[in-house]
């Protein structure tokens, strides 16, 4: 299992989901993936994006006023 | 055999409808968005204060997560100029190339389709619904240009339309499908009470903005302005931002309506210079163009105008360039009676 980041800041709903998913393509199940936003609306997309393609959110909230998601490979992409 | 179909998801009802009804069928679907750049929903509301109060939702997203299926959502910004610039069939109402448009993203969703294996591909476009994409005459162009051919099922016009494909393989029921027409919408809102969907977007006037008359005129005077038909991600997104002011043909101001844009400005200030008020609240602003002094003290005076100082003798403003020096600038704010309405985009 390995751990990434991926800077979505500045990008605007929804490029940060679409960064997430072709970055998710290139992981393998198992791995993390954190995803550093400055746009809220990444909070409810990213979550709602891993829930219908299989993925699960560790963590969706707020860190130093940027908004953060962490998420976990799923089996599939 | 399972059979499998991808669907254009816009995150609208009828789209929605048109996943249901063909997975009451027993076909797997999945969903393709694509991103143009224009598209209504996203940007907006995470840029005004205003806006937040609405859902914070995809709406793509969301209908995806009530149909249970996969949303693939596509970045086509570069790809689409083309579409925006030289469309083969002409603009709609403003700067709208709709049937171009569609045409495009049927092909590319033929691409996506043959790609990862699918049978064919499903929409939401109902025969009479739309003035230039969805019409009698232009639903089987869309089949033609795009060639998709037969392979294009539209669930709820379909009893409407020849018998595609999936129909004649008895992949689908034909006798399951609708005969919808025209712009009522009586009879998708029924259709939804019947699959108990009770929440869904209901967009005004689509979901792109190049059907809003005002984002038209704003996309056309960029255009005039660069003198020629182009753009980057960037000046799509700050057209939907601020007031656009252009004093004269070679610069214009886009200044902040209030502290949301204003943030979402600030991103900007390594790019476009900046003016600032300091002496009292009031909005950011970045001059897209090169000004002289002269016009610099013009774009200073507007500027405070729409500041909280707009009835003081004297207003003081940072101007910021774009390499982050600053100096400051004293002027009166310019009166309304000076601001010409022929500079307002």
């Amino acid at each position: 299992m390995s751990r990434y980041t991926l800077d979505c800041r500045r990008l605007l709903c929804p490029m940060p989901v679409i960064r997430v998913q072709d970055r998710v393509a290139e992981l393998q199940p198992g791995d993390e993936l954190e995803a550093i936003c400055t746009d809220p609306g990444a909070l409810n997309d990213i979550p709602a994006w891993c829930r219908i393609n299989g993925h699960r959110v560790l963590e969706a909230g707020e860190r130093d006023g940027e908004y953060v998601v962490r998420l976990r490979v799923g089996g599939e992409t | 055999m399972q059979r499998k179909a991808v669907a254009l998801v816009s995150g609208g009802l009828d789209s929605m409808l048109a996943v249901r009804v063909i997975q009451e069928q027993g076909i797997h679907v999945e969903g393709i968005n694509f991103f143009t750049g224009f598209c209504v929903e996203g940007h907006t509301h995470a840029i005004r204060k205003r806006d937040r109060k609405k859902p914070k939702r995809n709406n793509a997203l969301w209908v995806a997560e009530q149909l249970g299926i996969k949303l693939h959502i596509i970045d086509i910004v570069e790809e689409y100029k083309e579409v925006v610039f030289n469309p083969k069939y002409g603009y709609g109402a403003h700067l709208n190339p709709c049937l171009d448009c569609k045409i495009f993203m049927v092909r590319k969703a033929k691409e996506w389709m043959e790609s990862h294996g699918f049978d064919f591909i499903i929409t939401g476009e109902v025969v009479g619904q739309r003035p230039k994409s969805q019409r009698k005459d232009t639903l089987p162009v869309v089949q033609r240009d795009s060639g998709i051919g037969d392979l294009l099922l539209r669930p709820l016009c379909a009893k409407n339309l020849p018998p595609t494909l999936p129909e004649r393989e008895g992949w689908v029921d034909r006798e399951k499908l609708y005969d919808f027409s025209g712009r009522t919408r009586k009879p998708q809102m029924a259709l939804a009470r019947r699959f108990g969907i009770e929440d869904y977007a209901q967009p005004a006037g689509g979901c792109c903005f190049l059907t809003d008359e005002q984002y038209s005129v704003k996309l056309a005077d960029l255009w005039r302005a660069r003198g020629a038909k182009q753009y980057e991600m960037d000046d799509i997104m700050l057209l939907k931002v601020g007031r656009h002011i252009r004093p004269a043909p070679h610069f214009k101001l886009i200044v902040s309506r209030e502290e949301g844009e204003g943030r979402f400005l600030q991103g900007y200030r390594g790019r476009y210079p900046s003016l600032k008020t300091v002496s009292h609240a009031g909005p950011l602003a970045l001059i897209d163009g090169e000004v002289n002094d002269e016009e610099l003290a013009l774009a200073a005076r507007i500027v405070a105008r729409y500041s909280q100082g707009k009835s003081a003798s004297e207003v003081e403003l940072e101007f910021r360039d774009t390499q982050g020096d600053t100096r400051l600038l004293k002027v009166a704010p310019l009166p309304p009676h000076e601001l010409n309405p022929e500079w307002m985009l």
